[in-house]
This record gives C-alpha cells, sequence and structure tokens, in this order.
C-alpha cells in the first residue's frame, strides 16, 4: 500500500508491523490496495439509499426484500456477498405502528455492503449499551421522537445477520422519481437512528 | 479480567457523540490496518470468529476502535506463529 506521512506512534507501528507482514508473505500491497478500494469506493450508503427507493416505488420487489433480503438485491446489482462470511439480511420495515433500529451489542456488526462504513458512534460502548435499554431515550438523543405508542424493535446484528431498516416513505414525495427519492434517505435512516 | 464485550443494557458508558460527515478512516494507518486485516483473514491466517476473540480479549475501552483491532491482529499473528 501507497505510504503516508503520519508521524504518530501508531501510525509508525502500523507501518513496521505491514513491513514484516509483507517481508514475510502474509499480505502484499497491491492486495491491500484492493481490499481498501472495494471497501471505500463499492460499500456506500448510497446503495441502500437505492434499494429504499424502489421499494417505496415498486411493492412486489418491496414484498420480496422483506421476505428473502440476499435473493432481491441483485435486482438492483447489489449483493451481501464479497465479505468476509456469508451473510444473511434483514430488512425490517418502519409503519404507523412499528419504528425499527439496528445495534450490534457484540461488537460492529453492520451491513458494509449497503450502508458503506459504520459510523464511530455506532461502534461506540455507549450507543451499544444504551439503545438495547433506552431505546426511546437514544432515538431522541438523534433527534427522533416517536409517538407514545409507536413500538420500538432493536435489532441486534451478529456475524451472521445484518440489519439494515426500511424507512416510511415521507409524505408529498408522490411526485418524485425513484432517483430523487432515493436522495431524500439517509444512513441514519437505514440504521433506525433517524425517521428516513 | 472479566471479558465484558457483551455490553447491551450496562449503563455507565456516557454520551453517545455523532460526528457530523464523519469520514470512513480518520487517518491513513487506520485503513492499512482495516486492509491488512481484511488480507489476512482473506488468507486464511485466522478467520473472523478468532479475530473477533482476539479484539475481545485485548481490547481497552480507551483505546480507539482500530487501535483495539491493530492490538488484536498482532496478537494472533504472534500466537499462530508467523512473527
Amino acid at each position: 500500500m501507497s505510504d503516508d506521512h503520519d508521524d504518530s506512534p501508531i501510525a509508525a507501528q502500523v507501518r513496521e508491523f505491514e513491513a514484516v507482514l509483507e517481508a514475510r508473505g502474509l499480505v502484499d500491497a497491491s492486495e491491500l490496495d484492493r481490499a481498501l478500494e472495494a471497501f471505500t469506493h463499492r460499500a456506500t450508503p448510497a446503495n441502500g439509499f437505492r434499494v429504499v427507493a424502489r421499494a417505496w416505488v415498486d411493492a412486489e420487489f418491496r414484498a420480496r426484500l422483506l421476505d428473502d433480503a440476499n435473493s432481491t438485491l441483485p435486482e438492483v446489482g447489489l449483493s451481501m456477498g464479497g465479505g468476509l462470511q456469508p451473510q444473511v439480511l434483514h430488512v425490517v420495515e418502519n409503519t404507523a405502528d412499528v419504528h425499527n433500529v439496528v445495534v450490534c451489542t457484540l461488537c460492529s456488526c453492520y451491513p458494509i455492503a449497503l450502508l458503506g462504513p459504520s459510523p464511530t458512534w455506532y461502534k461506540s460502548t455507549a450507543y451499544r449499551s444504551k439503545v438495547v435499554s433506552h431505546p426511546r431515550e437514544v432515538l431522541e438523543q438523534f433527534g427522533l421522537t416517536l409517538p407514545d405508542d409507536t413500538e420500538i424493535r432493536v435489532w441486534d446484528a451478529n456475524a451472521e445477520s445484518r440489519y439494515m431498516v426500511l424507512p416510511r416513505r415521507p409524505s408529498g414525495t408522490d411526485d418524485l422519481t425513484e432517483a430523487e427519492l432515493a436522495e431524500r434517505v439517509t444512513r441514519n435512516g437505514l440504521i433506525g437512528t433517524a425517521a428516513v | 479480567m472479566p471479558r465484558i464485550n457483551d455490553v447491551g443494557g450496562l449503563d455507565g458508558f456516557g454520551p453517545i457523540d455523532e460526528e457530523l460527515d464523519e469520514p470512513p478512516f480518520h487517518a491513513d494507518w487506520e485503513a492499512h490496518v482495516f486492509a491488512m486485516n481484511r488480507a489476512l483473514i482473506g488468507r486464511g491466517i485466522y478467520n473472523l470468529d478468532e479475530f473477533r476473540d482476539a479484539v475481545e480479549r485485548t481490547m481497552s475501552h480507551e483505546s480507539g476502535y482500530y487501535e483495539n483491532w491493530f492490538r488484536a491482529i498482532q496478537t494472533l499473528v504472534r500466537e499462530k506463529g508467523h512473527v
């Protein structure tokens, strides 16, 4: 991988260790570049936005997506493959009565292929510990206040199962195209810490 | 030392800090750690479960996310006798 000029001790330690791995033939530079390329260029939340927009305009796609996301993603040119091991994606739908939110209490499991790299707060012990016991409070911290009678479902991801929220389509969007609808979706909406 | 990785429902971890427009990596070395781990798992030097186990048993709540990853990677590569 290309060198950087970060003088911090940890940056130096990482450079040294990487050099040792390369010298032992355990990794090679082009392989590292490829791994990073796949992560930063192909995996972005725009993928999730597209899936949501399609589900909003195509009821049959939506039904297939909720039933079996892994087999439905290829319809929009996406897949849950390419990760380090097979993962089942569950798409959970927000409704008038139910709001969904995703966490990984054990570590930081996240559908990177659809949402891109996870934000630091998602990986923080503060979020992971609190969203399961006080979800309503946590959502309020993110600026999302739900009616008292809305049921909140918290989904705990793991190595085999990943979750993505299908937000409710905002009102007043009947005239928007699929591409315009995709622009209305946010990363936090796909995690459940925002309405859309 | 007890392992407290399953933190669901525990109290006392402070506020949730949301960083606006957060980049995928905060420094280049974090990207290197990420790529290194993917390559090593891809080569079968260790698997994802072993990696998570290593993160859990070597992690410090005072360290950053990718610092903990780096510690786990070093630990596994050493334990498996590669360095």
